[in-house]
């Protein structure tokens, strides 16, 4: 008896440790593949063999970052893209669950904005950005509204459709002491949609970099997304590949900053 | 005058491409305090009928009175329980009872004194802080009851709510809720389609038929198995007698409609 339990335990611990050994395996091949690139990169750039002019190399990339962030001109320009970033996200968001509160309040409100949210969310939203920026100014304004609408309407539908499908019980539990439409969304409807707009959240981290990044393009004289064009102008591409970098950097992230909200949110449901 | 009193009910369900008659001409009245169970295949409007009263649905005819006055003006008089329990799992045990006062503007510390007292005569104690999903189904339906009873209904609706459960907890759960209600005094309506809980449970049963709704027949439930459990109910010969009835009744109006 003794015994049997004691293997097991060993057994168990077996387990364990192939499980870890395992992991250990995975992260060993992806550092593997990551220098692999690097070393490649660098060689082939040195050696020619792809022209160094447009795909710079590791070497140049680093010592631009480096230079860049000792002078503090990557902070200056990360911070303007990063503001205008979480803005856009925010402000997207945000009225997006609330074209869908309001979608869902009001069937007929829903009914009649039908073909047209069909159509807008449809449509290529970056390709609104001249006309954002004329209307708005050049500058911050219409920057964070290209971050914002570019999310606005996917987001207003996807919550939408997600108010919808809450259990109709919870509301008739609701129902049954006198609960007004608006108590009925406080109580049960949004608690129960928690989810949904978390996965919302995730998809719009990355449509706001999107949104943004375009918007410098366009118009900024600061950012990541102007250094991007700035070095494409100059035939910089180191600056460029610098610029990406930082991006997917942070975008990454910010990412990882929303699941970690989700693990704590979904935790606590 | 009755306590309550449903007067020729009549609803349609309307679709897109067809309507049917869920419920035609359906009067009854309850008395204070009594036990009334509507049983009946699916189909029959049963629980159509339960959210008519309840004041969830609008009948398309007819009225409702209760304590004589018009069912629209009074409906927080009314406590509902789903098949379900329907707690909500973001709400601790506590927070879920407390979910009607709070609808209501209601809430203060004596309510929620109350409501603490009412889960510890549940047996709910060790629970209060709890969130739903660490509970089995019958602790989870005693909650469901107190959320209902803690708002005083004066009239108590049933919608087959010991259905989703399985058979032990199922009894259990029909001595407690019927040594309760026996207590508070409370007027109750059940939906169900099980003959044996709505002799055990109640004081008089509405057999009904579907294709459309109506009363197809009413059964008073004899007095010496009334005022037992429904579990000791169950033992006793006039149980079984109405039982067969019942039973008999059902399968003649299923034949029936088999027929047609």
């Amino acid at each position: 008896m003794n015994q049997d339990q004691q293997s097991d335990n060993a057994l168990f611990k077996d387990h364990l440790k192939r499980l870890k050994s395992d992991r250990r395996n995975t992260i060993y091949w992806q550092l593997f593949i990551f220098v692999v690139f690097i070393i490649l990169w660098e060689t082939t750039s040195r050696l020619g063999w792809i022209d160094p002019l447009i795909f710079s190399s590791p070497y140049k990339v680093s010592t631009l970052l480096f230079s860049n962030l000792i002078d503090g001109s990557l902070w200056f320009h990360l911070r303007i893209t990063l503001f205008e970033t979480v803005a856009g996200f925010l402000v997207g968001t945000v009225s997006g669950i609330v074209l869908a509160f309001l979608l869902w309040y009001s069937r007929k409100f829903s009914d009649v904005l039908d073909p047209y949210l069909v159509v807008l969310n449809a449509l290529p939203k970056v390709a609104l950005g001249p006309i954002i920026i004329v209307a708005l100014g050049p500058g911050y304004t219409s920057i964070i509204m290209m971050g914002a609408i570019i999310s606005f309407i996917i987001t207003a539908l996807v919550v939408y459709g997600a108010f919808r499908e809450v259990d109709p019980n919870y509301l008739k539990v609701l129902e049954s002491f006198g609960a007004t439409k608006w108590q009925c969304f406080r109580e049960a409807v949004f608690p129960a949609s928690f989810p949904a707009m978390i996965s919302t959240f995730k998809v719009n981290v990355g449509l706001s970099w999107v949104g943004v990044i375009v918007g410098e393009f366009l118009v900024a004289s600061k950012g990541l997304g102007y250094l991007i064009v700035y070095g494409f102008q100059v035939f910089n591409f180191t600056l460029v590949l610098y610029s990406l970098l930082v991006i997917a950097f942070f975008a990454a992230v910010m990412y990882q900053a929303v699941e970690k909200l989700e693990k704590k949110i979904i935790k606590k449901n | 005058m009755s306590f309550l009193q449903i007067k020729q009910i009549s609803h349609y369900y309307f679709s897109r491409t067809n309507y049917t008659k869920a419920l035609d001409n359906v009067s009854l009245s309850v008395d204070e305090g009594s036990f009334v169970s509507f049983l009946g295949p699916s189909g029959c409007g049963k629980t159509t009928l339960l959210s008519i009263v309840a004041g969830i649905i609008r009948p398309t005819h007819g009225s409702i009175t209760l304590q004589q006055q018009d069912l629209l003006e009074n409906d927080n008089e009314i406590g509902y329980m789903l098949q379900q329990d329907y707690l909500f799992p973001w709400r601790t045990i506590l927070e879920n009872t407390l979910i009607g006062p709070k609808i209501k503007q209601t809430q203060s510390s004596s309510t929620v004194e109350r409501a603490k007292n009412m889960l510890i005569e549940m047996g709910l104690e060790n629970v209060l802080n709890s969130y739903p999903s660490s509970l089995s189904g019958g602790m989870r339906q005693r909650a469901a009851l107190v959320r209902t009873l803690l708002t005083d209904p004066s009239l108590l609706l049933l919608d087959e709510p010991f259905s989703a459960l399985d058979f032990q907890t199922k009894l259990k759960l029909e001595d407690l809720v019927s040594t309760l209600l026996k207590k508070y005094n409370k007027t109750s309506i059940l939906v169900t389609h099980d003959i044996g809980e709505a002799i055990a449970m109640s004081d008089k049963i509405y057999l009904m038929k579907a294709n459309p709704g109506e009363i197809h027949q009413q059964f008073e439930v004899p007095i010496e198995v009334r005022n037992l459990t429904p579990f000791e109910a169950r033992k006793h010969v006039k149980y079984q007698n109405l039982f067969d009835r019942i039973w008999e009744e059902l399968n003649s109006l299923e034949s029936r409609s088999a027929i047609r």
